[in-house]
C-alpha cells in the first residue's frame, strides 16, 4: 500500500513537471517574440529588448523554467505585462465562481444520474430502461454551447423564471446567487448526467446479477431494499472515479458557459487574456487548472483504495 | 429398448432438443440507428456536393436579415442570418468544416495514438512507462483549456485547429490501443508466431494490428463526435475557423445576440449539431457492442 502510494505520488509529480514545462514552453512557441506582440508593431528595438529581459525571455529556456518554478512554488505566477495585474491574485479572485459552477454542475448531474440509473436498472431491458437510455444518449449530444443559448431562450426569455446573464456573489445573498448560477450549472450538467447514468446503470445491472443479491432476495428482502442497500453502494465506486475526472473536466469546461452567461470566472479570464494575447496570464491559469486536475485524479485514485476493501487487499498482495 | 424408442419418438422431447442453445447472433438494428445512419449519410453527401447544389453562396446575402424560415425558396427554407445570408447554405458549407476537421484530426490522432499505444503495450517496461506518462501529461490539460492555450499563441486557422484537436485525441487512442494490445499479445497465436521466428514488426503489424482495428474503429465515431463538439466550442468562443467560412459553432455564436427576436439563428445550427453528434454516438455504441471485446460481458 505504502509503495503504491509513493509510486503514484512520484508519477503525479512527473506529470506536473511535464505539464508546467509545456506551459512555460508555450511562451517560446509563440510566433515572434512575446514582447513584440505586447508592444505591437510600433515598439522600438530597445523597448522590445527591455521588455524581453523584464520577462526573462533573454535567458535560456531551462533557466526560464527554473525561475518560473521557483516563484510558482512561492505562489507567485508572475505579473501580467499588459494589465500589470498579479496573476495569482487574478486567479484567486475568480476561482470561487468557477468552483461553484463546477460543483453545482457535478451535484446536479450526480443526483439526476443516480435517480435515472436506479429507475432504469430496476427493470433492465424494459421500455422504461430503453427510453431512459435514449434520453441519456440525447443528453450526451448537448454540449454547453448549445444548452446555454437554448436554456436562456426558454427559461429566461420566454418564461422569465431566471435571469438571462450576470452574477451575484454568495456574500450578497444565497438565493440571488443561486438564481444566477442555476442555468449555467444546468447547461454544463447535461453531458455529465448522460456519462454518469450510463456508467451507473451498467454497474447496477451487473451487480444485481451477483450471488449475494439472490441470497438477500431469498431471505425475503424487498427488491427496492436490496437495490438501495446492497447494490447501490458497491456500484457507486466507479461513479466516484468518474465524478473526479468530471470535476476536472467541468472546471476546464466552464469557459463556455462563463462566456454565454457573462460570469466573472476563470474561463472568462482565460478567454479575455487570449484576446489580449496576454501569454503570462494564460500560462498561469492553464498551469493552475492542470494542477487541480492532476491533484483531483490522484485523490480519486487514493479514495478508491480507502472506499473499496477489495482494492486495498489487491494492492497489499 | 421400448423405453428409448418411445422417448425418441416423443415430440415434446424432440422439440426440447432442437431448441437453439445459442441466442441468435444478429439482432435487428433498431430504427434509431437506421435513422442516424441516414442523417449522417445525408450530411456527408451534402458536404461533398455543396458546390454542385442549387443553393446560394455562403457569403452572399439572399434576402433581408434575420428572416424566419420560409416555404417556397430553397435558400430561405431555414431563414437568413444577421447579414441576410442563407442559413441552409451556411449549414451545408459548415458541415464541410466540421466533418473535415473532425475526420482529419480523428484519423491523425488514431494513427499516432495507435502506433504509440501498440509500442507501449507490446514492448512494456521502459517504453510503456514513458508513453503512458506522456499520455497522462496530455490528459492533465482539460481538452478545451489545451485548445485555448494553443489558440493564444498560434493564430486561428484550419492548420492550428487540426494540430490542437489531434493533440487532444492522441492520449485516448494511446490508452485504448495499449490496453487492447496487452490483451492480444499474450494469446497463443502471437506466441506461436514468436516461436516461429517472426520479428517484432511482423508480429505487431500482421498478428496484433488486425485484431485491435475493430475495437479502435468502433471507438472512432465517438471520437469524431467529441471533436465536432470541441471544434464547435472553439468556434463559439471565436477561436475557430476564421470568418466568412461558416462553421456550426460559429453560427450559434453569431446568432446568440439576437436569440430573443430571431431564435432560428441559434436553433437551426444547434439542431444540426445535436443530430450529428447524437448519430455518431449511436453508431459508435452499436459498433462497440459488436466489436469491442471489453464491452462484452
Amino acid at each position: 500500500m505504502m509503495l503504491t502510494f509513493v509510486k503514484r505520488v512520484w508519477r503525479g509529480l512527473l506529470v506536473l513537471f511535464l505539464v508546467t514545462a509545456a506551459a512555460v514552453g508555450l511562451l517560446g512557441l509563440a510566433p515572434g517574440s512575446v514582447a513584440e506582440v505586447i508592444l505591437g508593431e510600433n515598439g522600438s528595438p530597445d523597448a522590445v529588448a527591455e521588455l524581453n529581459s523584464r520577462l526573462g525571455l533573454d535567458q535560456p529556456v531551462w533557466q526560464q523554467y527554473l525561475d518560473w518554478l521557483w516563484s510558482a512554488l512561492q505562489g507567485d505566477l508572475g505579473t501580467s505585462p499588459l494589465t500589470g495585474q498579479d496573476v495569482t491574485q487574478a486567479i484567486l479572485d475568480r476561482l470561487p465562481v468557477t468552483l461553484q459552477l463546477a460543483a453545482m454542475g457535478l451535484i446536479l448531474a450526480l443526483v439526476a444520474a443516480v435517480v435515472l440509473a436506479v429507475i432504469a436498472a430496476a427493470a433492465p431491458g424494459s421500455w422504461i430502461d430503453r427510453g431512459l437510455s435514449a434520453v441519456s444518449s440525447g443528453f450526451l449530444a448537448i454540449p454547453a454551447f448549445i444548452a446555454g443559448p437554448v436554456l436562456i431562450y426558454f427559461l429566461a426569455l420566454k418564461l422569465g423564471w431566471l435571469p438571462v446573464s450576470g452574477w451575484s456573489r454568495i456574500g450578497d445573498g444565497l438565493g440571488k446567487n443561486l438564481q444566477y448560477a442555476l442555468l449555467p450549472a444546468v447547461a454544463i450538467a447535461f453531458v455529465e448526467i448522460a456519462t454518469f447514468q450510463r456508467l451507473l446503470r451498467t454497474d447496477l445491472v451487473s451487480s444485481l446479477r451477483e450471488d449475494y443479491v439472490a441470497a438477500a432476495r431469498a431471505k425475503g428482502m424487498s427488491r427496492s431494499y436490496v437495490l438501495f442497500r446492497h447494490v447501490l453502494r458497491p456500484s457507486s465506486f466507479s461513479l466516484i472515479t468518474m465524478a473526479g475526472i468530471s470535476l476536472g473536466r467541468l472546471i476546464g469546461g466552464t469557459v463556455v458557459v462563463e462566456i454565454i452567461f457573462g460570469l466573472p470566472g476563470l474561463g472568462q479570464l482565460v478567454s479575455s487574456s487570449i484576446t489580449l494575447r496576454d501569454v503570462v496570464t494564460v500560462q498561469g491559469v492553464v498551469v493552475f487548472i492542470a494542477l487541480i486536475y492532476v491533484v483531483i485524479n490522484m485523490l480519486v485514485d487514493f479514495s478508491y483504495g480507502f472506499l473499496d476493501p477489495r482494492v486495498r487487499k489487491a494492492a497489499r498482495a | 429398448m421400448t423405453m428409448t424408442t418411445s422417448v425418441e419418438e416423443d415430440p415434446a422431447v424432440n422439440a426440447l432438443v432442437e431448441q437453439p442453445i445459442v441466442p441468435p447472433l444478429r439482432k435487428r438494428r433498431s430504427v434509431v440507428v437506421r435513422v442516424c445512419c441516414a442523417w449522417l449519410g445525408t450530411i456527408i453527401v451534402l458536404a461533398i456536393c455543396a458546390n454542385f447544389l442549387p443553393i446560394a453562396d455562403y457569403a452572399v446575402p439572399v434576402g433581408p436579415s434575420r428572416m424566419g424560415p420560409q416555404w417556397g425558396s430553397l435558400d430561405l427554407l431555414l431563414g437568413t442570418d444577421s447579414f441576410g445570408r442563407s442559413i441552409l447554405s451556411r449549414c451545408v458549407y459548415g458541415a464541410r468544416v466540421s466533418l473535415v476537421v473532425g475526420g482529419v484530426a480523428g484519423i491523425a490522432g488514431l494513427l499516432i495514438g495507435t502506433a504509440l499505444g501498440m509500442v507501449a503495450g507490446f514492448f512494456g517496461r521502459r517504453s510503456e512507462w514513458i508513453i503512458s506518462l506522456l499520455a497522462d501529461a496530455m490528459l492533465a490539460f482539460p481538452p478545451l483549456i489545451l485548445l485555448l492555450a494553443l489558440a493564444s499563441i498560434l493564430t486561428p486557422s484550419v492548420t492550428t485547429i487540426l494540430i490542437g484537436l489531434t493533440l487532444v485525441t492522441i492520449p485516448t487512442f494511446i490508452r485504448l490501443a495499449r490496453a487492447t494490445t496487452i490483451s492480444w499479445a499474450s494469446r497463443e497465436f502471437v506466441r506461436a508466431a514468436k516461436n516461429l521466428g517472426a520479428g517484432n514488426a511482423r508480429i505487431l503489424l500482421k498478428e496484433i494490428l488486425p485484431n485491435i482495428v475493430p475495437s479502435l474503429g468502433a471507438f472512432f465515431p465517438i471520437v469524431i463526435a467529441a471533436l465536432i463538439v470541441a471544434e464547435g466550442s472553439l468556434s463559439f468562443l471565436g477561436l475557430g475557423i476564421p470568418p466568412p467560412q461558416p462553421s456550426w459553432g460559429g453560427m450559434i455564436s453569431d446568432g446568440k445576440a439576437s436569440i430573443a427576436t430571431a431564435p432560428h439563428l441559434v436553433f437551426v445550427p444547434a439542431v444540426v449539431i445535436f443530430l450529428t453528434v447524437f448519430s455518431l454516438n449511436q453508431i459508435g455504441d452499436q459498433l462497440r457492442l459488436r466489436f469491442d471485446r471489453t464491452m462484452q460481458d
